[in-house]
């Protein structure tokens, strides 16, 4: 089953109410990581409101839907936004976020929710996760494909690129990565603390299709995962996805020490005016 | 002397060959079954499966972390895949991968540790799984079988691929003796008692079961009637045979091929100490890495012999006679 297409306008209309969700959740949380969920909103919003993915929320664990894995599990509340707005489960269980018996775990965990498909928090761990699927997949001719997003500082991980060098030799055209190349990871900005670049370079020299692409140009962005899903070749495809740490909220965007941390309700109640503004 | 000699048992052939079978069976019995191999196909023997079922036998190179995330990956899609390599490689090396993508997850994937314990030999301490137990010990919801021989390793492949969830099975290079006959009947859970006795209780798993019963041949010469438990199944850990054991023999000895610390000892001794104290000793590594050296001479070296456990069972019977004066 595929999702209805919604118009550009709509998506960036959706993209702003998950911002805003994501921004309640956390808040009322006192914690999680809404600056590295707002980098990833456009590149969420339009794999599963976009047309790229296929899934039915009715029927979470049809054999032939497409998978996603957010590899960077910190970025659970968007996930847990969209899960919501797509029909898995009721909107009221975002408020029960990192709450005692909530399955909304800081970090999302397999089997606790439908919609979630792998258990990721510890980075580094979703591509092999998704790889897995695709060769099975591959293995039983079912046509899905697999995207995995991935963030910028998670690729620093070893695993990441175990499992980039064993998707080409798996010749896994139904896996698509996505790096959330927000240029920020914990501690500061990745080129002073653990430079990636050269990035594409790197992910071409382990034989990827790479794309780059403004991570909140949604027109953009689809235009690009359109273009992957068309292919019929055997080389798993990356998309870097340039994107601001924080998107929307300009005092965010400046101060990279907000990750790993919730605003307060002052700074809450700044964050909402300014998304609902743009 | 061959190890399971004195308690008259038949020589095995090396544990990693059966598994090999084992493996090959599981894969004939359900197409579901898939091999995930690090590159030591030919060392664990789980080649056996790439020559039959080349399409169902992943050889994911020297890279335990991807190995380990791309079966939990075929497991969300209805595979059975076994992980297969050297116990040290996969749980050192994989750990946080088995921890999430398994444990967590509750995936429905089989870690096989081979080469576990010091028998491995003259490759060293490099490539022995001698903390294996611990460190599966460490994951909540995962099963941990740790067969003694032919018949028993069979069967823990079999039920590890009928078992929904994350299971472990310690594999090894070691010619272990033949504990059982055809058609023995095994349970998840459910330690097997393969000899009455109430002086006292040896609790042993893997290749100390086979030492094990060479010491109760031992003690029978000397009129003492031991019982001897294999405790095939570390977790769910069988509390009630040990209980009783511990209730009707009064002194408890635990032998294992492995470390001390943090090991199946430490599991049982917290089972007594909570439900019956009685006298125990541990017969295992203390804390020491082993050298690099043929395994009999290694066994004789770090004490895991029959006569190590016999002078164990003197010392708890000598523990509980005192109690009882």
């Amino acid at each position: 089953m595929k999702a209805t297409v919604k118009p550009v306008s709509e998506l960036k209309n959706l993209a702003r109410d998950l911002r805003l969700e994501v921004l309640e959740m956390t808040t009322r949380a006192s914690s999680g990581h809404p600056s590295s969920c707002f980098s990833a909103v456009e590149i969420l919003v339009a794999l599963y409101f976009g047309g790229i993915l296929s899934y039915d929320p009715k029927d979470p664990f049809w054999e032939e839907r497409d998978r996603f894995i957010l590899s960077k599990g910190h970025a659970a509340p968007l996930l847990y936004a969209v899960l919501a707005r797509a029909g898995y489960f009721p909107r009221e269980a975002l408020w029960t976020l990192r709450t005692l018996h909530s399955p909304l775990q800081g970090h999302p965990v397999y089997r606790l929710l439908p919609g979630v498909e792998a258990t990721t928090g510890s980075l580094g761990q979703g591509l092999s996760i998704g790889l897995g699927q695709a060769i099975a997949g591959k293995m039983k001719g079912q046509p899905f494909r697999v995207y995995v997003l991935l963030g910028d500082g998670e690729c620093q991980e070893g695993q990441v690129w175990e499992a980039a060098m064993a998707a080409t030799h798996f010749r896994v055209g139904n896996l698509t990565a996505i790096v959330d190349y927000n240029k920020f990871q914990e501690t500061g900005p990745i080129a002073r603390e653990m430079n990636l670049e050269p990035f594409r370079q790197k992910w071409e020299s382990f034989g990827w299709l790479v794309e780059e692409v403004d991570g909140h140009d949604l027109e953009a962005l689809l235009k690009v995962l359109e273009d992957f899903k068309k292919r019929t070749d055997e080389r798993p495809a990356v998309l870097i996805a340039h994107t601001v740490k924080g998107k929307g909220v300009s005092f965010v965007e400046a101060d990279y020490t907000f990750h790993g941390r919730a605003l307060t309700e002052e700074q809450a109640d700044r964050a909402k005016e300014e998304i609902l503004c743009e | 002397m061959r190890i399971g000699e004195r308690a008259g048992l038949k020589a095995g052939r090396p544990m990693r060959d059966i598994f090999g079978e084992a493996i090959l069976a599981a894969c004939e019995k359900d197409p579901r079954v898939v091999v995930l191999d690090g590159d030591l196909g030919n060392s664990t023997k789980a080649d056996t499966v790439r020559r039959k079922f080349p399409q169902r036998f992943l050889n994911l190179g020297i890279a335990e972390s991807n190995l380990v995330g791309v079966a939990v990956g075929l497991s969300t899609c209805g595979f059975i895949p076994f992980a297969v390599s050297f116990s040290s490689f996969l749980l050192c090396n994989a750990y946080d991968q088995i921890r999430l993508g398994v444990a967590m997850s509750r995936a429905n994937v089989k870690i096989v540790g081979s080469h576990g314990g010091i028998t491995l030999g003259k490759d060293g301490p490099t490539q022995m799984g001698i903390e294996d137990l611990a460190l599966v010990g460490g994951l909540p919801t995962m099963v941990i079988l740790v067969p003694c021989d032919r018949v028993s390793m069979h069967w823990a492949v079999e039920v590890a691929a009928s078992l929904e969830g994350p299971v472990f099975i310690r594999s090894s290079r070691y010619p272990m003796p033949e504990v059982y006959a055809d058609g023995a009947s095994f349970r998840v859970g459910k330690a097997n008692v393969l000899r009455e006795g109430k002086d006292l209780t040896i609790v042993a798993c893997g290749l100390m079961v086979g030492v094990a019963l060479d010491a109760w041949a031992m003690l029978q010469e000397e009129g003492i009637a031991a019982r001897v438990v294999d405790l095939h199944t570390i977790r769910p850990l069988d509390r009630e045979t040990l209980v009783q054991a511990a209730l009707e023999t009064g002194a408890l000895v635990v032998a294992e091929e492995h470390l001390l610390h943090g090991g199946v000892g430490a599991n049982v001794a917290r089972v007594i100490a909570e439900e019956a104290p009685c006298p125990m000793r541990f017969v295992g590594l203390a804390d020491t890495y082993a050298d690099s050296a043929d395994p009999d001479e290694l066994l004789l070296k770090y004490g895991l012999t029959p006569e190590a456990v016999w002078r164990a069972c003197h010392e708890v019977l000598k523990m509980k006679g005192r109690e009882r004066a």
